[in-house]
């Protein structure tokens, strides 16, 4: 199990090598870059912005229903809200999200190019596969992702604030009263640095999985799941880890 | 011209070449035939360089591709043109730019001059009217000629084309084999197929390898085919009834000229 473990980090480690040689054309390169930041960014906006909305009217909702004192102002419900979308649930659940979403994509996008051979006839073309193929994919997903979360997080606070409003547990200036007490500038840096944790770990995650694919078809279908499941793991296990280290 | 020296490749316990040496010469078709096994397409990859070989030399005119740099490999990987098995074309792009992209990679002209040569490709396979098609909206013959366009549009020294008979019926594969022939010749390419269509065999093979469990079991041409006395080779040409006696009526044929007899005298003295 380790071996397998260090074959798998050591082919990983060596693909993220492979990636930096001089490219072939910088000006394909560049294409293919904006290509994929298109396909993950604007891709992905929709499911971000209804996973956002909903996320937010819920946390506003839960966060009323436990802060029955009356003692508690109610501009600390979006006090809370602000701080759990801005911490955890912009950066993390739409990384986990976008795992599934771009993650898959990628991988299968990559397997099915491996499984037919695209791969091999770039290789003899001459050309670096893992700089013109893996490279912008991971530079699209790091210029994007956090782009998104910072999106999700907007959206996650105008959820919270509409859902709050219409059910009449909280009205409009109590909660922009909320959203401007005790701000902190950290908690904003701390979220896009685990963003660009995340869209890394997706997209080169991803990337392994779909260009390193043998066999057929389903084994395309395996190396998607595999890559969502490693991705969404090695997210929560970052995340852990950069809240123990960052806060 | 491509040389191969002694080359050796094992995965695992199983050794698929077990020192093959053979010489690929310019302006020739060179097949490389085998039943399934027999390890032509490993040949086939550790030539390109898609398989790294164990050990053996593969010499592109006397330079040694496996001991080259990744830099070294690209000059000559930009002289080889190949064509896949499935055709390998990129889905999202059209007919045109699948052959346009190697010269979009290389920076090679503005785009009129590249146009204009994309277009003298799919002229030469006969495809200028399927230009603004998917790979996806054409059929399997036409992929071969846009996977052909697109190999020879570098204008490459060496032509690789793994099984481009498959999944074809027999004219459009006469048609193919056809056309890679006219191109070899007109362009004085160094071609390698690998293939199993013995109608390619018969009609194409100037330079002939016949692999078997990891050998070269025997190396003549189309001709020479013919008189072969190698028990497996003739029992993986000439499989069929119909195929036996297609031989026969050819020997007969060939046995009329003057020229033959006294070739096929010498090899018997030789023997």
């Amino acid at each position: 199990m380790e071996f397998k473990f260090f074959h798998h980090f050591g082919t990983y480690l060596l693909m993220l090598k492979g990636m930096f040689s001089r490219p072939e054309n910088p000006r394909m390169y560049w294409k293919q870059l904006m290509q994929q930041s298109v396909d993950i960014g604007i891709g992905s906006l929709g499911i971000v912005f209804i996973i956002s909305l909903f996320m937010g009217g819920v946390t506003t909702l839960q966060t009323s229903y436990q802060l029955v004192s009356p003692i508690i102002p109610k501009a600390t419900i979006a006090q809370i809200v602000r701080d759990t979308i801005i911490l955890e649930f912009a950066p993390t659940l739409t990384s986990i999200v976008l795992a599934g979403v771009v993650g898959s994509k990628i991988a299968s996008e990559l397997g099915n190019m491996r499984i037919s051979e695209q791969i091999d006839a770039l290789e003899i073309m001459g050309i670096n596969t893992k700089g013109y193929l893996v490279l912008p994919k991971i530079l699209g997903a790091l210029l994007t992702i956090p782009c998104l979360v910072v999106i999700s997080g907007f959206l996650g606070i105008y959820g919270g604030k509409l859902a709050g409003t219409a059910a009449g547990i909280i009205s409009n200036d109590e909660f922009m009263l909320g959203l401007r007490q005790e701000l902190r500038v950290y908690n904003i840096f701390f979220a896009l640095s685990k963003s660009y944790t995340f869209a890394f770990i997706i997209s080169s995650v991803s990337a392994y999985y779909g260009y390193n694919v043998q066999g057929g078809a389903l084994e395309i279908g395996k190396a998607s799941t595999t890559a969502v499941v490693v991705s969404c793991i090695l997210i929560l296990f970052m995340d852990y880890a950069l809240s123990a280290i960052l806060l | 011209m491509i040389e191969l020296k002694d080359i050796k490749k094992g995965f695992g316990d199983k050794q698929v070449l077990k020192g093959v040496s053979a010489t690929m010469e310019a302006g020739k078709v060179n097949l490389i035939i085998g039943s399934s096994g027999s390890g032509k397409t490993v040949m086939m990859k550790c030539i390109v360089g898609l398989i790294a070989v164990d050990s053996g030399q593969v010499l592109y005119n006397e330079q040694d591709f496996t001991v080259m740099n990744d830099q070294e490999k690209k000059i000559i990987r930009q002289e080889i043109g190949m064509l896949f098995q499935g055709s390998a074309l990129f889905d999202s792009m059209t007919v045109e730019q699948n052959v346009m992209f190697p010269l979009d990679m290389f920076g090679m002209g503005n785009y009129k001059e590249k146009k204009k040569r994309v277009m003298e490709c799919l002229d030469r396979v006969n495809l200028t009217e399927a230009a603004r098609k998917f790979p996806a909206e054409i059929s399997g013959g036409m992929k071969k000629r846009v996977g052909i366009a697109r190999a020879i549009v570098l204008n490459p020294k060496y032509l690789f084309c793994d099984e481009p008979n498959s999944g074809l019926d027999p004219q459009t594969s006469l048609l193919i084999d056809k056309l890679i022939k006219e191109l070899t010749v007109e362009y004085n390419i160094t071609t390698v197929i690998n293939t199993h269509d013995m109608n390619t065999v018969m009609e194409s093979g100037d330079h002939i390898i016949y692999m078997f469990e990891g050998l070269k079991q025997w190396e003549g041409s189309n001709e020479d085919i013919i008189f072969a006395k190698d028990e497996r080779l003739n029992d993986f040409i000439f499989a069929s009834d119909f195929l036996r006696d297609a031989k026969e009526m050819r020997q007969m044929e060939m046995f009329r000229d003057k020229n033959w007899r006294d070739r096929l005298k010498k090899n018997d003295r030789n023997d």
